[in-house]
């Protein structure tokens, strides 16, 4: 205890020496705990992830047909009546291969469905996101789906259905990490 | 080629590289050589007429203004803005650029700091804020702002990126803009707050976890996934920039800071986090923030800002007054560390000299370097090239193409689509002092 020689007194010492002591022996029961716990049902209202195997998808369906009226209302005047971008993102057609302009969309680039469930969800329309019922959720997407022709007229999307439909360029990507970063 | 031996006890100072570029030791410890050299050398530029009689002015004659409670820029100083994209609040993405070519030194003021937003800033009360962690592990918790501040903290001085910056460069054309709209997509700050790693500890992180997604409180309730290494690494939950709790437009009262990393990760306004299997495939990290490749493939989960440079004075737009001495200054860093050097030309690249770096150089933050310079009026090209401490080097516009793909469409300026763009950029100066953007 050489360190806590001259010029600490030793009363001081003796406090300091109390302190790491206490510190180390019982540092785990001294973290600060301040958090409040919550049940997964208490946090329920803001648990909406989604994964790209479906996790987190809620009760629900909609068609293409029921989505179309939807879209007329509340997603056209952005991106256009028919998805193909006015004011913002086109959602339909476009290609990323080519000579010509790259244009991503919904169709051409997204690699997962429930992507677009999920961003439908959370953050559209633009003026009042959070606003459509889950079902209103998968009739849009089934309808932007439908307009690119990656589902049928009469195809129900729902919790099981929604993660099993194949994007044109599911296998588009390279992840980087981990690996080369 | 790089010259950087120096002669002591010179009485003029060595040129170092083509077109006049000046051993760097001059700014540092050479000033009586430096203020000799000039004299002789740039042929009486700045030392023609003698000044004028001085007189006393108004404001020395007469008290001034209350001191605010909160002080801002001088009113002389109304063009040290941020350019908007959105102003007016369109149903639509904003972005608002850092002014680097009037600013100097490497903290970007708060009011200045670089913004992209998906819907505008909340306007988050902070008794009402909660930050949710849950997901794989023990125990679920929130932490209200006020319980937060009562762990302890960390400062850190860091840089922020967005992933688009500097995307102009990859214009078929150089385009004629200023560094605000080539390169304002950065700033710096020093944030203050909890690590979360500290906060992991917490809740009890299951040890196996990968991943995580952060989630802000903004209406898009903008979220990424983050790989957990990251956290342990050195991510913070912010709370306080550059002294005072965060600036509205970036994160009050909280934000995730993820030094290094993608703007886009550093989620603003950080409501929850949950730590999760694998990446839940979100909007920005599926159709935004992928680079996609000439052979149709896209990069994804690039999360390091790669090491970069520009000069920021001279730079476009800007009239350099005439021949003789000038500071070339600018600004250098890397997502993967520090800067070990930067290099500048002025001869279009032909050869190079090393510049000087303002210490200290810290990793992952903003790091100023400058260029002793005696332009003798004939034409220039001034360009800097940085090296950050894992050996990356920016490259050339032409190496990064071979790479990345030629451009295939030239939107405007602010709407460039490429991400993670870090060439070289090349500054022009005409005889006439003009400066452009150009292309070597």
């Amino acid at each position: 205890m050489s360190m806590f020689e001259s010029p600490i007194s030793g009363k001081c010492a003796a406090v300091i020496v109390a302190l790491a002591f206490g510190v180390s022996a019982a540092m785990a029961a001294d973290a600060p705990h301040f958090g409040q716990p919550i049940s997964p049902a208490d946090a329920a209202a803001w648990d909406i992830s989604i994964g790209p195997d479906g996790a987190g998808l809620p009760p629900g369906s909609g068609t293409p047909a029921q989505g179309a009226v939807v879209y007329a209302q509340k997603c056209a005047a952005c991106h256009g009546d028919k998805g193909e971008g006015k004011i913002n993102a086109r959602l339909v057609g476009g290609q990323i291969t080519g000579d010509g302009p790259v244009v991503k969309t919904v169709g051409s680039y997204w690699p997962y469905a429930t992507t677009l469930f999920d961003f439908t969800r959370r953050a559209m329309p633009w003026t009042a996101p959070k606003s459509l019922t889950d079902d209103e959720v998968y009739a849009v997407t089934a309808h932007i789906l439908r307009l690119n022709g990656i589902i049928g007229d009469n195809d129900v999307l729902d919790a099981k259905t929604l993660p099993q439909v194949k994007m044109p360029n599911r296998d588009g990507f390279i992840p980087l990490f981990p690996g080369k970063h | 080629m790089i010259k950087s031996r120096h002669r002591k006890g010179a009485n003029s100072l060595e040129r170092v590289a083509g077109n006049s570029l000046l051993d760097r030791r001059a700014l540092l410890s050479q000033g009586a050589a430096l203020a000799g050299a000039m004299s002789v050398g740039a042929v009486g530029a700045t030392t023609g007429a003698a000044a004028e009689p001085l007189a006393n002015d108004a404001w020395s004659l007469a008290p001034g203004i209350a001191i605010p409670p909160y002080g801002l820029p001088s009113r002389f100083e109304d063009k040290t803005v941020r350019t908007l994209t959105n102003p007016k609040l369109e149903p639509r993405g904003s972005a608002a650029r850092t002014p680097h070519h009037l600013l100097n030194g490497t903290i970007t003021p708060n009011g200045l700091h670089f913004v992209i937003a998906r819907g505008g800033f909340p306007d988050i009360d902070p008794d009402k804020h909660k930050l949710l962690i849950h997901g794989r592990v023990k125990q679920p918790m929130t932490f209200t702002l006020e319980a937060l501040l009562r762990y302890p903290m960390v400062s850190r001085v860091s840089f922020i990126e967005c992933g688009g910056n500097s995307a102009p460069l990859y214009a078929k054309e150089p385009i004629q803009a200023n560094v605000q709209a080539l390169h304002g997509l950065v700033s710096c700050a020093e944030w203050t707050g909890v690590k979360l790693s500290t906060l992991f500890d917490e809740v009890g992180i299951d040890p196996e976890a990968k991943w995580f997604v952060a989630e802000g409180a903004d209406a898009p309730t903008m979220h990424r996934s983050i790989p957990v290494s990251k956290a342990i690494d050195d991510a913070m939950i912010a709370l306080y920039q550059n002294g005072e709790r965060i600036n509205p437009s970036n994160g009050y009262p909280m934000r995730l800071l993820l030094p290094g990393y993608e703007g886009n990760m550093n989620v603003k306004w950080l409501r929850r986090i949950k730590v999760v299997d694998g990446p839940i495939m979100a909007q920005n990290e599926t159709m935004s923030y992928t680079i996609l490749l000439p052979t149709g493939k896209a990069w994804q989960f690039f999360y390091p800002q790669e090491v970069k440079s520009f000069i920021s004075y001279p730079s476009p737009g800007m009239t350099m007054k005439g021949p003789g001495f000038y500071e070339i200054s600018g600004l250098s860093w890397s997502g993967n560390g520090r800067i070990s050097k930067v290099e500048v030309s002025a001869d279009g690249g032909k050869s190079w000299a090393l510049a000087a770096l303002q210490t200290p150089v810290l990793s992952k933050a903003l790091t100023r370097f400058r260029m002793p310079w005696n332009w003798d009026g004939s034409p220039a090209v001034l360009l800097s090239r940085a090296t950050d401490e894992a050996g990356n080097v920016q490259p050339s516009r032409a190496a990064f193409l071979a790479e990345r793909g030629q451009p295939r469409t030239s939107p405007p300026v602010t709407a460039f689509p490429m991400e993670h763009c870090n060439v070289i950029s090349s500054w022009a100066v005409s005889t006439k002092g003009e400066v452009t953007n150009v292309y070597v």
